[in-house]
């Protein structure tokens, strides 16, 4: 099982990349919050006809329940 | 560098997006006649089109082809959206875009003139491989880059996702595609015998888990949130959701070759690690599903809801699925029959393509200046078609492919095998022609789709839109 050889020094060597950025978004706060970004996705401000009226960030376009 | 006047670079997302419809096509008609080949097989013509030659072409097509180029339009969306950026890169930016259709062609030349590595899913030629390796490594230049500039300080979980499918897609790619060229057109693997099946494996599998589901999460962790006009269900089981995904993911592959020379003791953990893929699977399921919790009426006249939404349940049932068809006591049935072919299907046409199709149909009509779709009573007309062509199909291959695994393990109580092979392919005529049905519903939908994009794109006016400033934090 010589491919074994590759394989299993290719996955520590991943799953050490992997924590290393993982450790690197805990340490840069990337969860310190864990709801906001859910609803800062819904307020980019893209919705449909492009340019135009929408000019800057108006709150107009929320949603209900935000 | 980002001033007030910086805009979305939404032309290559434009280019990939009309692609992703037009190969979907291609990809899917290739798919309906190497499935009427099994039915007819005096429709195997001359060695070109023979189904040997075709079915490489149809997985490529429609795996690399179109789902690559859902995910590539998909991916560069969502990056410069949800980092307030324009997409870095200059001019590596359209070199993906042509060096990924030209890999394209390339695979469609050759594989029918039986140019092929012979390794599943990865059959394109060393010549092709390299420049694969080149449009990967500047999509990883573009999309990192733009997260590198991004203006606001939290990458979205959906980029996640997204990058982590990059990563490991290079990866897999360079890995199995080692190989020592003979000739232009003829290389050898640099692995042999149980050593290739394995690295192949660790490839194919990782392929589904990165190619085929981390990058699709990416869409869904975007689209269906912006669809539905609701945050994510949890955005804290989403984090969760992607590192015990990409924890996890990569060891499932053995589960391909229960039952051969690979050692027992490496078929059990491959068996146990997709064991375990159940739990983040469902996680993200749910977390997807549960988004609409509370809108559910949203689901009654939004068809491009019910496509992404749909998707999540063909998710779940096809991660289910895999996991219970890694045991190797079920996989001693299913192994070689129409059982993996419909469990495939089922996440490829119920999962990868419905994602893929809602999340262009969100695209459509924003990229290039409309309202909304030409018609959206045609989007949900494909939606019934699409649904019931993907049910005829996984349905018949579970009845087909469970018959075939019990006349194969048949035995008399003499010992001697009961049914010989050809009477099980017999057997299986009528649900190969239900399944031939079904990719032909499923092929149909994404021609009224095409329909639909043209119509939509006909006279419109395409605008560059101004990157947004981001919304201010909510304490």
């Amino acid at each position: 099982m010589e491919s074994i050889y590759l394989l299993i020094p290719i996955s520590v060597i991943l799953v050490f990349g992997i924590a290393l950025a993982f450790w690197w978004s805990v340490r840069s706060g990337q969860f310190d919050d864990l709801e906001g970004p859910g609803f800062r996705v819904l307020m980019d401000d893209d919705e449909r006809p492009p340019p135009a009226q929408n000019a800057t960030q108006s709150d107009d376009n929320n949603r209900e329940k935000i | 560098m980002s001033g007030t006047q910086t805009t979305y670079n939404d032309k290559v997302v434009r280019q990939f997006a009309v692609m992703t419809v037009i190969w979907g096509i291609v990809g899917m008609l290739v798919g309906v006649i190497i499935a009427a080949q099994l039915v007819w097989p005096e429709l195997n013509i001359g060695p070109w089109l023979h189904f040997g030659r075709l079915r490489p072409l149809h997985t490529n097509a429609v795996i690399f082809a179109f789902g690559g180029c859902a995910l590539f339009a998909t991916s560069y969306w969502c990056v410069q959206r949800t980092s307030h950026a324009r997409l870095w890169g200059g001019p590596l930016v359209p070199f993906t875009f042509w060096g990924w259709q030209i890999i394209i062609l390339l695979a469609a030349i050759t594989l029918p003139l039986g140019i092929t590595s012979g390794k599943e899913y990865a059959e394109l030629e060393w010549p092709i491989d390299i420049l694969i390796t080149l449009v990967w490594v500047s999509y990883a230049l573009v999309f990192f880059g733009t997260i590198a500039k991004r203006t606001v300080s939290h990458i979205y979980v959906a980029n996640w996702f997204f990058g982590a499918f990059i990563i490991a897609v290079a990866l897999l790619h360079l890995v199995n595609s080692a190989a020592v060229p003979v000739s232009l057109t003829k290389s050898y693997s640099a692995y042999s015998g149980v050593q290739d099946a394995m690295i192949q494996w660790w490839y194919g599998h990782n392929a589904v888990g990165f190619f085929l589901t981390a990058g699709f999460l990416g869409m869904m962790y975007y689209f269906v949130p912006k669809q539905a006009g609701r945050p994510v269900y949890s955005y804290r089981l989403s984090v969760v959701h992607f590192w015990a995904l990409i924890f996890t993911y990569m060891w499932a592959g053995p589960h391909h070759l229960h039952y051969t020379a690979l050692p027992d003791w490496t078929q059990s953990v491959g068996m146990v690690f997709s064991l375990i893929l159940l739990a983040p699977s469902w996680g993200g399921m749910i977390n997807g599903i549960m988004t609409l919790s509370g809108a559910w009426h949203k689901l009654r006249d939004d068809p491009v809801l019910k496509f992404l939404i749909t998707s999540l349940s063909f998710y779940g049932m096809s991660t289910f699925e895999g996991p219970m068809m890694s045991i190797k006591t079920v996989n001693a049935l299913s192994h070689y029959t129409d059982w993996t072919v419909g469990h495939v299907h089922s996440g490829a046409l119920g999962w990868v393509a419905m994602v893929s199709i809602g999340s262009i149909y969100y695209l459509l009509p924003r990229l290039f200046g409309k309202q909304e779709m030409f018609s959206t009573k045609l989007v949900t007309v494909h939606f019934w078609i699409a649904t019931i062509g993907t049910v005829l199909y996984i349905a018949s291959m579970w009845i087909a492919g469970v018959m075939q695994g019990l006349m194969w393990r048949a035995v008399n109580t003499d010992g001697t095998l009961a049914y010989s092979f050809v009477e099980s392919v017999k057997g299986s005529y009528p649900f190969w022609a239900i399944r031939w049905l079904g990719g032909v519903l499923f092929l149909t939908g994404m021609l009224i789709m095409a329909y639909n994009m043209f119509k939509t794109i006909a006279g419109s006016k395409v605008k560059d839109v101004p990157v947004v400033v981001p919304a201010a934090h909510h304490a």
